[in-house]
């Protein structure tokens, strides 16, 4: 069992459902409310992880994070090496992928907020802003919770988006689904049962908690409940 | 009764509205209103355009023209259009819509957050004493019962102290003495705040329960103005259902009005034949239906004098018709009506076929209806 890989998984899911927790609630909140007529195709951008094979999301991030990238340059000057091939490259690529997981759900919950509290809460003076905090992100738990859940287990379990952004550097890039394969690769069979278990345990605990939390907002899957 | 005035400025105040509102679907919105402190009742069938009226009010939609205001406050003009979070306009409707997810306390309190939290509970304690609520401040809005969301919904609006409150239709669920309450509740709430207040209803029995002033609203146009008394007491447009069963339907103009005295004129299409009518919401030059039942309508051989029926028509019998137990006359009296009468009338009388008579109709046996 390699614990190194499995904590580096972990440190990498919680930074990516934390940060997707802050950016996909803009978002999610643009999406729900907004009535740009184009609206659609900032959704469309938005849910293309979920089709994209692994590989194609992964090479274009590789190829923006790396040295011949305006943003790999810019990074490169700050920090004196490139994005490619270390845990901060990890983190940036997961959050696109997972994207939609969290975007998703969080749009979903808002839109179903009861259009006529809203109007309500701005009647009694309150602002866009504490609307949001105080009116339509209490009512839309359920969702937000799932959003984040199911990103954070998203990524423990990613591993094409890692393998070609991240390679396999141990303790660095070296998450838990490359290691299931390599063990694999070194016909190391038992190793990868262990590993293979606990990460299946992992994430059944994880939807089962939030199936469970969903229970009264009604059965269906927890991105299209409303 | 209660400390507000001592707590807050008491407020006075008027809304002014005139404004007109278009739609795509033909329907047109032409209101101008002034109400002062107190309720204002706004009364009219559902469609009349009433609660387009107090969206406009509450910042909920804008009107294509006009001028909406309370007292110095302009909430609407030509470049002003003020958002609705700072219009200050207490809203209930009939939804209620309070927040599911907090306390009947912390719905109260949540349009106070300007105020220091010392002066958050204040006010909502003692609001919360006035309307009676003070037992269920932390309960859930769905673990109280209806009348007691209603207490809430109000109170969360008023605490607020708004500029004029709009009050859409908010206790028409209610039952008869849970909204009987609940009114004396708002009514002296509102002697000490003395605000204008919008109410909205289609219940005669409220309107003669709130009753400071009533406006009738049909079509989108404010059709009468006044006292519960003056204005409803006009009998209600008729349905086509409720007239199908007179005998002598016509169609007519209205001549004119008299609202002081609750009637109007009028004119049968095509006659000079005049009728007084009770007084509905319809102008002068609109064209109304006018039915008449057959036994309503008394028939006399010699000019009656002394009445107090007020339409006396000449005629003649163009026919005579026993029917049963009844004698069907028809008169041509400029149009021809349907007369009913006993055997016994027509025998004393000794009524026959081109005989001159006239027709007694008193004002209120002459119901209308629009078209």
């Amino acid at each position: 069992m390699d614990w190194q890989a499995f904590w580096l998984t972990t440190r990498l899911a919680v930074l990516v459902g934390a940060i997707l927790a802050a950016i996909a609630m803009p978002i999610a909140y643009w999406i729900a409310y907004s009535r740009w007529r184009w609206k659609f195709l900032v959704e469309a951008v938005v849910a293309l992880p979920i089709v994209l094979p692994p590989t194609v999301l992964g090479f274009y991030v590789l190829v923006a994070l790396g040295g011949r990238s305006p943003l790999g340059r810019w990074w490169q000057s700050l920090t004196g090496h490139t994005l490619a091939f270390t845990f901060e490259g990890l983190v940036i690529g997961s959050v696109i992928y997972s994207l939609p997981f969290a975007v998703q759900p969080f749009a979903a919950s808002f839109a179903g907020v009861d259009r006529r509290l809203i109007l309500a809460s701005s009647t009694l003076g309150a602002s866009a802003l504490r609307t949001f905090f105080r009116v339509i992100v209490p009512l839309s738990m359920p969702g937000l919770i799932a959003g984040v859940a199911l990103s954070f287990a998203h990524t423990m379990g990613e591993f094409g988006v890692v393998l070609m952004v991240g390679g396999n550097i141990p303790g660095v890039t070296r998450t838990v689904s490359i290691d299931i394969y390599d063990q694999t690769q070194a016909l190391n069979y038992a190793g990868a049962n262990t590993t293979a278990l606990l990460l299946l345990f992992l994430s059944f605990t994880m939807l089962a908690l939030v199936y469970g939390l969903n229970r009264r907002a009604g059965t269906t899957w927890p991105w299209k409940h409303s | 009764m209660n400390d507000f005035s001592a707590t807050s400025a008491p407020v006075s105040s008027e809304l002014f509205v005139s404004i007109s509102k278009k739609y795509a679907g033909g329907f047109k919105l032409d209101v101008s209103l002034t109400a002062s402190p107190g309720i204002t009742i706004l009364f009219g069938s559902s469609g009349a355009g009433k609660t387009t009226l107090l969206d406009c009010i509450a910042g909920l939609a804008s009107p294509d023209s006009g001028k909406i205001a309370v007292s110095q406050k302009v909430f609407f003009d030509k470049n002003i259009n003020v958002p609705l979070r700072e219009r200050g306009v207490g809203c209930v409707f009939q939804d209620l819509a309070l927040f599911p997810h907090l306390t009947v306390e912390k719905n109260i309190q949540y349009g106070l957050a300007h105020l220091s939290s010392q002066e958050r509970v204040r006010r909502c304690d003692t609001i919360l004493e006035s309307f009676g609520i003070a037992n269920l401040r932390t309960r859930k809005p769905r673990q109280i019962s209806g009348g007691e969301q209603h207490r809430v919904a109000l109170a969360r609006a008023l605490v607020t102290n708004p500029r004029v409150l709009l009050l859409d239709e908010p206790l028409a669920a209610l039952d008869a003495i849970t909204k009987s309450k609940i009114i004396r509740d708002l009514r002296v709430w509102n002697h000490e705040q003395r605000i204008p207040i919008l109410y909205v209803t289609h219940s005669r029995e409220e309107v003669f329960a709130l009753g400071e002033r009533v406006l009738a609203l049909e079509q989108g146009q404010i059709l009468a103005d006044g006292t519960p008394h003056e204005v409803m007491n006009a009998p209600l447009q008729e349905t086509v259902a409720q007239l199908a069963g007179f005998e002598n339907v016509f169609s007519s103009m209205v001549v004119h009005t008299n609202v002081e005295r609750g009637t109007m004129s009028c004119r049968l299409e095509g006659t000079e034949v005049e009728l007084e009518t009770p007084l509905v919401r319809a102008k002068s030059g609109s064209n109304l239906r006018i039915g008449i039942r057959a036994g309503d309508i008394l028939l006399a051989t010699v000019l009656p004098q002394g009445l107090s029926a007020r339409n006396i028509l000449p005629g003649k019998i163009m026919a005579l018709n026993q029917r049963d137990m009844i004698v069907v006359a028809r008169v041509n009296c400029g149009v021809e009506m349907e007369v009913h009468l006993t055997l016994a009338a027509r025998d004393t009388l000794g009524l026959h076929t081109g005989q001159d008579v006239w027709l007694v109709i008193k004002t209120h046996s002459c119901h209308l209806m629009t078209g």
